[in-house]
């Protein structure tokens, strides 16, 4: 924090790819070394800025999706689209050893810590699984115990992200529970959900209102408006139900 | 491009020009009275700026913008603004 109480103000700096990842086919983890960071809560995100040779610059916000414990790396996930101006350079044009120019971290309202206690309740969309899974990287870095639950709806389950990192960390604590919904393909056998996000599943996931958990639901605005409205359906504080909005879902994201 | 978004989503801009924590400020709608966290507003960003609106009646509670090295903030839809220091 001392960087930005003595300058007052939010500033641009330059990270430095150390590592990509891919996830599936659409999404890629980079992670930036960053030396003059000052440290992230789970939830919060950065800004990235492009400047191109002629000097247009393109903005976009992405989460951060590793744990605070893990400062002063940073890793972010990007799920390309096709159209898109800034993701398909993140996913495809990046390289370790590149800079990327981002301020951060930003935002207090979309977080969680270990001490906020719970139960929690974490909803997430396709790509909003990624504030979500710097919470639960910190809840398993910091050896919390507290009860927390995840819905995760995504396409098929080659489009699940974090997908082995998600088994690893239910295995390792039996307070957390994760439910996944496949909205357009499902492999044989599969035991999960097969539909969108509607009441009934709700119903069946969420914590029961009287135990007040903490929700945040992630994803593309529309699923993250319709869980929101489900959730105050069922009886739950909206006060304690915190939503972060990706933006649309077009025609060929109409996602999870 | 209009896209409804979180008031979390703007904080970055909000923290160009002041120096706090903005998505936890709150806000008190000068239209409805409704009182609440910029972050659980709405926002709608744009090339040129950003317009958060109150959640309940859809007023505009801030617009900014950043044009030609300044800053515009049109905050009339907002009576109280309280900001937590730190
Ligand atoms: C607070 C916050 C955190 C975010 N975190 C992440 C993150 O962790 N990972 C991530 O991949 N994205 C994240 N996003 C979304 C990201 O900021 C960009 O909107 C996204 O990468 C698209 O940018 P683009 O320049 O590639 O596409 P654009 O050029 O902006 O848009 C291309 C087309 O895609 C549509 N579109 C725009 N955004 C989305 C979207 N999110 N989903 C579906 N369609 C869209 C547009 O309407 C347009 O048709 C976050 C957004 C916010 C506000
Ligand atoms: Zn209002």
């Amino acid at each position: 924090m001392e960087r930005r109480t003595l300058l007052g103000r939010l500033i641009w700096q330059l990270g430095e790819v150390v590592a990509t990842q891919p996830e599936t086919a659409r999404t890629k983890s980079i992670t930036l070394n960053l030396p003059g960071w000052s440290g992230h809560r789970a939830g919060q995100h950065v800004d990235v800025r492009l400047t191109a040779e002629d000097g247009y610059q393109a903005q976009r916000s992405y989460s951060i999706a590793s744990s605070p414990e893990e400062a002063p790396r940073v890793t972010l996930t990007v799920e390309r689209l096709d159209d898109g101006e800034v993701s398909p350079y993140l996913t495809e044009e990046l390289r370790v050893g590149d800079k990327l120019e981002l301020r951060g971290p930003i935002g207090g309202y979309f977080v969680w810590e270990a001490e906020m206690g719970g139960p929690l309740l974490l909803v997430a969309g396709g790509s909003g699984i990624v504030p979500l899974m710097a919470m639960l990287r910190h809840r398993s870095a910091a050896e919390s115990t507290v009860a927390t639950r995840l819905l995760y709806s995504s396409r098929s389950l080659e489009d699940v992200i974090y997908r082995d990192e998600l088994d690893r960390l239910m295995k390792r604590s039996t307070m957390l529970e994760v439910a996944q919904t496949l909205t357009r393909a499902h492999p044989p056998g599969w035991t999960g959900y097969s539909r969108r996000i509607d009441l009934q599943m709700l119903r069946e996931v969420a914590w029961p209102v009287a135990q007040r958990p903490l929700t945040f639901i992630c994803g593309p605005t529309p699923f993250v408006e319709t869980a929101a409205a489900i959730l105050v359906e069922l009886g739950h504080e909206p006060a304690r139900i915190k939503t972060e909005r990706f933006g649309p879902t077009g025609e060929k994201h109409d996602g999870e | 491009m209009e896209n409804k978004l979180d008031g979390n989503a703007a904080a970055g801009n909000l923290e160009e020009i002041f120096p706090f924590e903005m998505t936890l400020a709150q806000a008190t709608c000068a239209g409805c009275g409704a009182n609440d966290v910029i972050g659980a507003a709405a926002s709608y960003m744009h090339g040129m700026g950003t317009i958060i609106r109150c959640n309940r009646c859809d007023a505009a509670l801030i617009r900014v913008a950043h044009i030609r090295g300044r800053y515009l903030l049109d905050m009339r839809g907002v009576c109280v603004l309280q900001i937590k220091e730190g």
